[in-house]
């Protein structure tokens, strides 16, 4: 393109590279153009559409024609009791598996890491790994097996001690049990992979200079391997605090029946039903754009409190 | 070398037998519904099935397998899972080499665009309309499509490819070859590790996917196994009517039990794999970063 005629060979190749590599770097854009096109319709069109929240949304006229109706929708769902009984659902969840299924996974890389029979440790981690590859449905129906009051493990347990068979999934005062404990089992082995992978990070180092000062397997595991995990710890519960309004909505969907809707219904199961079920587009969609939007304010401030105090963001 | 003191080998001990105890516990579940499923309906609703069959009786099976619903949604979910896998995995690799050269401009642009969809998403019921719009309402496609971007492996893609030595894509340049060129013969067999793992969880999410299939399928003939599951395992009358004499005869605990069975004995066949590519997988989401 520059006058060749002056310019020297050097130069000239220089320019014809880079005219080359200008054609060779379109195929860099074609790569990337089908997993943009996918993005661009089912997920950044969706975000647009999310609009109808602000409209009275009509099948007739879609989302670009339905009229504006402002903050209606918004203002219907703080008036409704209904909404506050999912959102403190959705955060009482989260509040419980936080407490009660997060240090598991943490205890169970401990164990895992102190066995010393390699076949053992192996086998461990074989079963308590399994149960994350089967499905909500899956889960849903042992747990049902589990605790059914004709002949359920758990229920002909109590009638040892005589009590009464308990339907353990339509009662008020046990469904979120159940919902803590059947994640507990799905994720409790898969989550302490993470764990196991930062103690073996660890400089073993340390643990000899803690045997010669006469150190014990407890006090070890108290002085080394806590502190050295410690970062993924605060990485783990910041991205749990970052997800406070998110749910597990198949989850919730498979155990939950309207006699427990009081205790287990969440923002999810609360659009589907509401969005899907009565056909209510915007109002549903109302409410989940509140929840999208708390919840990204949410990791937002995680991911800066991770970077702060913990040595890592989350991402 | 080491002696070991008296208090470890209590440390020992103990470990092992909290481990033992946890092992247990993700057990028994499992082996008490299969139990259960091949035992006789007296002994599943006497509650007197722990971990061995009693009364042993296939009659579960013969409703759940002689059933032409479990066969369709089978081949359903074997079609969106091979296909599916396939797509995903393809898409993945192209995005997360693309996004991995420097020579790429908007790089950071496009980053953002794949990160931001992690953390806000439109919701379930503007994704619906879409779907409904482009046409794709109760097609097996719907399963697909819509899922094709996963930003989380492509990220773990991308970094792969990004470690990846530019020595190796030097000379290659240097002898003409294209993008294309360097992705498929040079970077894809060096990256194979990495896309084995990606396609084995692809293949999980398909073969477990419940939620897509319950809002865009409607059409019985087009369920997937889970869906066909679920409806069976709320209410295992409905699965089949000419079966209805079999039926009465079954514990509904069995029938249960034996399609449970029947779903999770695929995922235990190529559990060994999964296992190998999983752990490592996880690794790599979890550690580098």
């Amino acid at each position: 393109m520059d006058a060749p005629a002056v310019s020297g060979t050097g130069k000239r190749s220089g320019a014809k590279r880079r005219v080359k590599d200008l054609l060779l770097d379109y195929q860099l854009y074609l790569m990337l153009m089908p997993a943009l096109a996918v993005l661009l319709v089912f997920k950044y069109i969706p975000i647009y559409g999310a609009l109808i929240a602000f409209k009275d949304y009509n099948l007739v006229e879609g989302v670009f024609g339905s009229e504006w109706v402002g903050l209606k929708h918004f203002h219907d769902l703080f008036q409704s009791d209904k909404f506050y009984e999912v959102f403190v659902n959705t955060l009482l969840i989260n509040l419980y598996k936080l407490v009660f299924q997060f240090p598991i996974p943490i205890i169970l890389a401990l164990l895992i890491n102190e066995v010393r029979s390699t076949f053992f440790k192996r086998f461990s981690q074989s079963v308590t790994y399994l149960p994350h590859f089967l499905s909500w449905v899956i889960v849903s129906a042992v747990f049902a097996n589990l605790l059914s009051p004709t002949g359920g493990i758990v229920n002909e347990l109590l009638g040892y001690f005589g009590i009464d068979p308990i339907m353990f999934m339509s009662d008020e005062r046990f469904f979120r049990t159940v919902l803590v404990v059947s994640s507990a089992f799905r994720e409790s082995g898969w989550s302490s992979i993470i764990y196991l992978a930062a103690i073996m990070a660890i400089d073993t180092q340390l643990y000899e200079a803690a045997r010669i000062d006469g150190a014990g397997k407890l006090r070890q595991i108290w002085h080394i391997t806590l502190p050295g995990i410690r970062s993924v710890i605060v990485f783990i519960i910041m991205l749990r605090l970052g997800a406070a309004l998110a749910n597990d909505l198949e989850q919730v969907l498979m155990f939950y029946s309207p006699m427990v809707y009081r205790v287990g219904d969440v923002l999810g199961t609360y659009v589907y039903r509401v969005g899907l079920g009565q056909m209510k587009y915007s109002f549903s969609t109302a409410v989940n754009l509140f929840q999208s939007v708390i919840g990204f304010v949410l990791i937002i401030v995680a991911n800066t409190i991770s970077k702060r105090y913990g040595d890592r963001g989350l991402w | 070398m080491k002696l070991k003191t008296s208090g470890e080998k209590v440390f020992d001990v103990v470990n092992v037998g909290l481990l033992s105890f946890i092992i247990v516990i993700c057990l028994l579940p499992l082996l008490n519904i299969a139990a259960k499923s091949f035992s006789s309906d007296a002994y599943v609703l006497a509650g007197e099935v722990f971990i061995w069959p009693k009364g042993f009786s296939v009659n579960a099976y013969e409703i759940v397998l002689g059933s032409r619903r479990f066969w369709d949604s089978f081949g359903n979910t074997v079609f969106i899972t091979i296909v599916g896998t396939a797509l995903n995995t393809f898409l993945t690799i192209l995005a997360g080499y693309a996004l991995s050269r420097k020579r790429l401009k908007g790089q950071r642009l496009f980053m953002f665009l794949f990160i931001f969809t992690m953390l806000f998403n439109g919701g379930i019921i503007p994704t619906y309309l879409v779907v409904k719009e482009v046409g794709l309402l109760n097609s097996l496609w719907a399963l697909i499509i819509p899922g094709l971007v996963a930003p989380f492996n492509m990220i773990i893609m991308r970094l792969y490819f990004f470690n990846i030595p530019d020595s190796m894509e030097e000379s290659a340049k240097i002898d003409g070859a294209s993008h294309f060129r360097i992705l498929f013969s040079i970077m894809i067999p060096l990256a194979m590790p990495s896309i084995a793992t990606i396609s084995l969880f692809y293949a999980v999410e398909y073969w477990n996917n419940y939620f897509e299939a319950l809002i865009y399928i409607t059409n019985h003939e087009r369920f997937p196994l889970q869906v066909f599951l679920r409806e069976m395992i709320s209410n295992a009358s409905s699965a089949d009517i000419n079966n209805m004499d079999l039926m009465m005869n079954t514990a509904q605990e069995s029938v249960r039990g034996a399609t449970v069975v029947a779903a999770t004995v695929p995922i235990l066949l190529v559990y060994p794999f999964l296992q190998k590519y999983f752990v490592k997988g996880a690794m790599l989401g979890a550690v580098k970063q």
